[in-house]
């Protein structure tokens, strides 16, 4: 049985983000796997380790460099690797697009997991394009999964203190939370084991993807600026309480 | 007239008021606002809607008694069907994240979550990308398209207007292989973080679960929601659902207050947007204290219990 997990290579978040161009950034800088998508590959694996016959497969949609983060999957526990090749950024309707087709022309999924949003494009929506593209059922923000051959038990949290759980038949396309588990940080023999693993790239138009009428195309990227411009507040912390208070009250007006 | 379908949400038994502030957002000459409200006729809320220029109310009807995002996704499907309509607002709240994205893949259509900006005319929106680090300009294109707005980017506006209550039901084919099993609620998400007007929150500096009472003590007087850092939330001091940052919730309060946080990049990721910032750190050169607006320093330990002491006495 197969387990797809969608991995996308994203700017650390700690990196800093130069605009180059109108719509680009300057991309040497640390890249690495999405870090809700290190929950997702790290759920495949403990599936994995408790059900007989599975393979891991991470998939990217990406340009070449997004190979290292399919190593990092696969130091992390996928078995395999597909990485849909491309030049541009491309939105989340194509995205989901291709990862519906190679997912498709691999194989047939028992589960496809997701992360609940990337935090570049910060999109929060791949997962629910792939569902519908492979028909399949999807839930988001899982914080537990139980599977069973024919379905899965999914718990979501959806706000704070709110917790939904479904039940969806097999195959099916989940988007790990944060909450799911703690993720498998690879230690180093699993980095050289990861070396050998395979990974097998195509170019998009080797896929079967329908050219969408829909899209989102970035016309402008800026630097958000900041604002701030700080004051102390001093004296006693009497004096800083009535200060704050004072702010809240006729400066921001929240009281 | 153009009509603009505006998702409804309800907490507490009352229209969210970020829906307003959409509403304000989403009016022009040329354009009809619709509510759609699924499973929450409109009774009570009427007069509410009417006062931010609603001129037609669908009631959705689905024969499920809970929640069920599948299900709810595909009623507004059908009700935006219905009513000519190809231009959806919601929120981008924890409802929001699960329709929105759901009534998009049905359509097949555009959509961008966390917009700070609209326009409706040219299905242009202003988003945060690279955790906040960069303002997106993005251009939709399609046929339909979908808009999840920031909670309080806009403030609401009045402009009264009557308005037509529709029924319509929903009771085509359930969505398959998609189930609800339960809802369960601790009561703990008391106020939702992304949509208060005040957050107060807590990191190391609060040393462990207890200490953030001192915190709790203070929001309750503003009526405000806590938050933390992720150094709190991995501590177990408090649910993840309170993270705010590039991996928690992302805020956008009128006053976000950061109690033993020193600022690190993921967490201004999620709060930077507050229109006023208040440090207090006992490390003058914590990141924080150089990009916010107001910044104390000095021990929390010493300044919740004052700050405190002042609310209760103001509120009393
Ligand atoms: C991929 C990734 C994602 C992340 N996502 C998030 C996220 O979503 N949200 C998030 O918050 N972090 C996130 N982080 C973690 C982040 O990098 C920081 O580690 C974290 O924000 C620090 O939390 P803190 O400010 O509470 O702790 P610290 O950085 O340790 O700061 C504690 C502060 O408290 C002050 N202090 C101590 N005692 C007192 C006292 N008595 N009175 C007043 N001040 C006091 C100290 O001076 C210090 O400045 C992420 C990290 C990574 C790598
Ligand atoms: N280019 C991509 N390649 C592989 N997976 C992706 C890609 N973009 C998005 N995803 C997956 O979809 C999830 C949600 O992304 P987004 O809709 O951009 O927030 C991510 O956590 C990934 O699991």
């Amino acid at each position: 049985m197969n387990i797809y997990v969608c991995v996308k290579h994203v700017p650390d978040s700690a990196a800093t983000i130069t605009v180059e161009g109108k719509t680009g950034i300057n991309e040497k800088i640390t890249f690495l796997l999405n870090p809700y998508d290190e929950h997702a590959v790290t759920e495949a694996a403990r599936i994995k380790a408790s059900s007989a016959d599975t393979e891991v497969i991470a998939v990217c949609l990406g340009k070449a460099a997004a190979e290292n983060t399919l190593r990092a999957a696969m130091a992390m526990g996928a078995d395999r690797s597909i990485l849909i090749e491309t030049d541009t950024s491309r939105d989340s309707i194509f995205t989901a697009r291709a990862l519906a087709a190679a997912i498709r022309s691999d194989g047939r999924p028992w589960m496809v997991f997701t992360g609940k949003e990337s935090i570049d494009s910060e999109g929060m929506q791949t997962q629910f394009r792939l569902a519908q593209y492979l028909s399949l059922p999807v839930a988001t923000n899982a914080i537990k999964v139980d599977a069973d051959s024919d379905g899965v038990t999914v718990e979501c949290e959806r706000e704070a203190g709110t917790i939904d759980v479904y039940r969806m038949a097999a195959p099916c396309v989940i988007g790990a939370g944060k909450g799911l588990n703690n993720p498998n940080y690879p230690t180093f023999p699993d980095i050289v084991k990861s070396r050998k693993k395979p990974i097998k790239k195509i170019g998009t138009a080797e896929l079967t993807i329908d050219t969408p009428v829909a899209g989102m195309q970035i016309q402008e990227l800026v630097p958000a600026v900041e604002q701030h411009s700080p004051k102390a507040l001093t004296g006693s912390p009497a004096d800083i309480a009535a200060q704050i208070v004072d702010i809240l009250k006729n400066e921001a007006k929240v009281i | 007239m153009q009509p603009i379908g505006l998702l409804i949400e309800f907490k507490s038994g009352h229209i969210k008021p970020a829906n307003f502030g959409m509403a304000t957002a989403a009016r022009a000459e040329n354009r009809q606002l619709v509510a759609l409200m699924v499973d929450a006729p409109a009774d009570d809320d009427k007069a509410a809607l009417e006062a931010y220029g609603v001129t037609r109310i669908v009631n959705i009807h689905t024969d499920s008694n809970q929640w069920n995002p599948a299900m709810h996704a595909a009623a507004v499907v059908a009700a935006m069907q219905e009513n000519g309509i190809t231009t959806l607002i919601g929120l981008t709240s924890p409802a929001g994240r699960e329709l929105l994205p759901r009534v998009a893949a049905q359509l097949d259509a555009p959509l961008v979550m966390d917009c700070i900006e609209i326009d409706l005319d040219d299905h242009r929106v202003k988003t945060s990308q690279f955790s906040g680090k960069t303002i997106a300009t993005i251009a939709m294109t399609g046929t339909h398209f979908i808009y999840g707005m920031r909670a309080n980017v806009i403030a609401p506006l009045e402009a009264p207007a009557a308005a037509e209550v529709i029924d319509f039901s929903y009771t085509a084919n359930h969505p398959s292989g998609f189930e609800v099993i339960e809802t369960r609620t601790d009561g703990s998400g008391s106020q939702y973080l992304a949509e208060s007007d005040i957050i107060i929150s807590g990191g190391r500096g609060l040393k462990n679960a207890e200490n953030f009472k001192l915190i709790f003590d203070c929001a309750r007087h503003l009526n405000a929601a806590v938050g933390a850092s992720r150094v709190a939330v991995d501590n177990g001091w408090v649910p993840y659902a309170m993270q705010v940052g590039q991996t928690g919730v992302k805020v956008n309060p009128k006053v976000y207050m950061a109690v033993g946080i020193s600022g690190s990049v993921q967490h201004f990721a999620g709060m930077k947007t507050a229109k006023t910032i208040i440090a207090i750190n006992t490390d003058a050169n914590a990141p924080i204290m150089a990009h916010c607006d107001y910044y104390a320093v000095g021990d929390l330990f010493d300044i919740l219990p004052a700050l405190e002491k002042a609310l209760a006495s103001m509120t009393r």
